[in-house]
């Protein structure tokens, strides 16, 4: 819609004799779509950079390795740590050591890295795998629309973490097996937004012109229906990767996850639990770093879908 | 036919717990090894794992072994632990070790979502009520808040202020013989407030969203504009409207907080039908994960059904067909 009205004008100012459009007390148009990002917005986006960054050159920035053991003192409160046993032996840990005398700033700053990467990952993989089916079932007419919902009402209907487990326990745990069970189980959400997008989008007069026209399946998925579900479905990207960090980090937590000494979020916080009795960083430092990158993602989101018109949040609510 | 299509929908239900048992059994099928291999472990010799198949019945078909395992589940007698526990002779029934798991789940579970629920509701009433008001945009972003962070965060704070800071709670939850009602929610205090946190998120935020869906409606715009009183266009108009979708929020929540107990009786200690699951997938004991896993399945398919049904009940639309 805005991208018409925005032809119209511009033609306007380009062809001064191209009268037809121009009457009186017309409204503005949209010519450009003012995107304007209010504060907590704009941090939101900073923190996730942020851990995205981190991601890359968490390893380099790092003062020390993921699993070298580097103080003497275990649970050490932030800042200087002296050893106990050697004389004068002091290291500097900005949130102090973990339950094994490790950097805690350090495994956080490599966690981001696993726990990010194995999440984006799955939820890359969710989506493949449910826009595909989901597009299929929309398309390819009621039959195998039916088999397909049907099947996905089986899996949807079960909790997450329930299926997340049963896998585990017959499998074993591994990152390739994490993401592959956590891609598969939120892949039937997006199947079923997916479907119902697409449902919307075939029911359309351009659609059916380009049926009309006799089009073939190809052209009928990447220029009628992806570009008109791409942005519904790159809003719920989002909040998908929030329930897929949080499923991975439970998992995790669990100790069904990520195995030490490979730091993961969740993983670090189930190995410090203990030092909250010594109100230690250790298990609160990654806890708050998953923390901050679901909000932070969550804020993005909501931004998005505000500037969207509300209405994919409302469908988002389903 | 609003007979027939909660009838309908029931059905739909049962097939789904009939294909979740269905997962559940192939959940064991696929294992790399089988039972009789997990339970033997190191003492594994040729002889005695073809002995222990026979023994299970492992070397019949697995549909035969399905139906068999269906059947007994049905009859609520999952069969024997892989493990002993507790150096008792021979292996423990999943039966002793699910029975007062469950109570002690069930009892966490109504105490949240009696607290949980009321509150939540309020809270998100009164959020729709005055949109985009301090208090409204206040609710909404604590909500997202609570709703965007892991369980197990804030578990872990809450610990941190009332266990280490203060003093005032006891953080792990082991005991399950109550002295008085009093007794029994200051032991269970944390992971109840963990828990209600959790939930009233989800039903404050849902719960505002659908009153305000319906109050953006056409009819109501219509009502404000006839100049009906305040009152009367929210008890007349609205509410009979909004009932269906807040049923199928709370329904919905607690299918959920039958999820979200995994993560807090881990934290906790607590001894429930969640932590025996996960500490049986830690030992991969199969009959366990399976009673576990269908129970808490059948409950979390029967509050979504519930759900459904209580919204097909209470739409006015599907109550007085034209």
């Amino acid at each position: 819609m805005g991208a018409g009205s925005m032809n119209i004008t511009s033609e306007n100012k380009t062809n001064a004799h191209v009268a037809v459009f121009e009457f009186e007390g017309r409204p503005a148009a949209p010519i450009k779509r003012e995107v304007k990002i209010s504060v907590p917005g704009k941090i939101a986006i900073a923190i996730v950079l942020f851990w995205v960054a981190m991601c890359f050159v968490g390893p380099l920035v790092a003062p020390y390795r993921e699993a070298d053991i580097v103080a003497d003192q275990t649970f050490a409160p932030a800042g200087e740590s002296c050893s106990p046993f050697r004389k004068g032996v002091c290291s500097f840990h900005l949130l102090g050591t973990d339950y094994l005398g490790r950097d805690v700033f350090s495994r956080v700053l490599y966690g981001s890295r696993t726990t990010m990467g194995i999440s984006v990952a799955a939820t890359l993989l969710a989506y493949v795998i449910g826009v595909t089916f989901g597009i299929t079932a929309a398309i390819r007419g009621p039959k195998l629309d039916m088999v397909l919902s049907r099947i996905n009402d089986v899996f949807i209907s079960i909790p997450s973490i329930m299926l997340g487990l049963v896998v585990i326990a017959a499998v074993g745990t591994s990152i390739p097996i994490l993401i592959v069970t956590a891609g598969a189980i939120y892949s039937t959400t997006v199947f079923r937004l997916s479907r119902a997008f697409a449902m919307d989008v075939m029911v359309t007069d351009f659609v059916e012109a380009a049926r009309a026209r006799g089009e073939g399946l190809w052209w009928m998925l990447y220029r009628e229906i992806l570009p008109n579900i791409v942005m519904p479905l790159a809003t719920d990207f989002g909040i998908r990767l929030i329930y897929i960090v949080l499923f991975i980090a439970s998992l995790s937590f669990l100790g069904l996850g990520v195995q030490p000494p490979v730091a993961d979020w969740g993983g670090l916080v189930r190995e410090n639990i203990q030092g909250i009795a010594y109100a230690s960083w250790a298990p609160i430092a990654p806890a708050l770093a998953i923390s901050s990158l679901t909000i932070s993602i969550n804020l993005i989101v909501d931004e998005m879908s505000a500037k969207s018109g509300g209405k994919l949040a409302k469908s988002l609510l389903k | 036919m609003i007979h027939r299509m909660i009838i309908k929908r029931i059905g739909i239900g049962l097939l789904i717990l009939v294909a979740v048992s269905m997962l559940l059994f192939a959940a064991t099928e696929i294992l790399p090894g089988d039972l009789a291999q997990i339970r033997l472990g190191q003492e594994a010799t040729p002889e005695t794992l073809n002995a222990l198949r026979k023994q299970l019945g492992l070397d019949r078909p697995a549909t035969i072994r399905y139906f068999e395992w269906f059947i007994r589940m049905c009859r609520l007698d999952p069969g024997e632990s892989l493990f002993k526990e507790g150096g008792m002779a021979g292996a423990q029934t999943v039966r002793e070790l699910i029975a007062d798991r469950l109570q002690n789940t069930l009892l966490l579970s109504c105490i949240v979502a009696g607290i949980a629920v009321p509150i939540a509701l309020i809270l998100g009433l009164l959020a729709a009520m005055f949109p985009t008001s301090i208090y409204d945009r206040t609710i909404t972003f604590v909500t997202m808040c609570l709703m965007s962070v892991p369980d197990f965060f804030l578990a872990t704070v809450l610990i941190l202020v009332f266990t280490v800071s203060l003093g005032w709670l006891p953080s792990i939850v082991t005991v399950t013989s109550y002295k008085s009602v009093g007794h029994m929610l200051y032991v269970l205090a944390l992971p109840i407030v963990t828990l209600c946190l959790k939930i009233f998120g989800q039903i404050a935020r849902m719960t505002r969203a659908a009153v305000l869906n319906v109050m953006s409606s056409p009819y109501i715009e219509m009502a404000i504009l006839k100049g009906l009183p305040r009152k009367y266009i929210i008890l007349k108009h609205a509410l009979p409207n909004v009932i269906s979708p807040i049923v199928n929020v709370i329904a919905i929540c607690i299918a959920y907080l039958v999820s979200g107990v995994v993560i807090v009786e881990a934290i906790f200690g607590f001894p429930g039908i969640a932590n025996l699951m996960v500490n049986s997938v830690h030992g991969r004991d199969m009959p366990v994960v399976q009673a576990c896993g269908m129970i808490i399945c059948t409950a979390y398919v029967l509050f979504i059904l519930a759900a459904d049904i209580l919204s097909i009940l209470s739409n006015p639309r599907l109550r007085h067909p034209k």
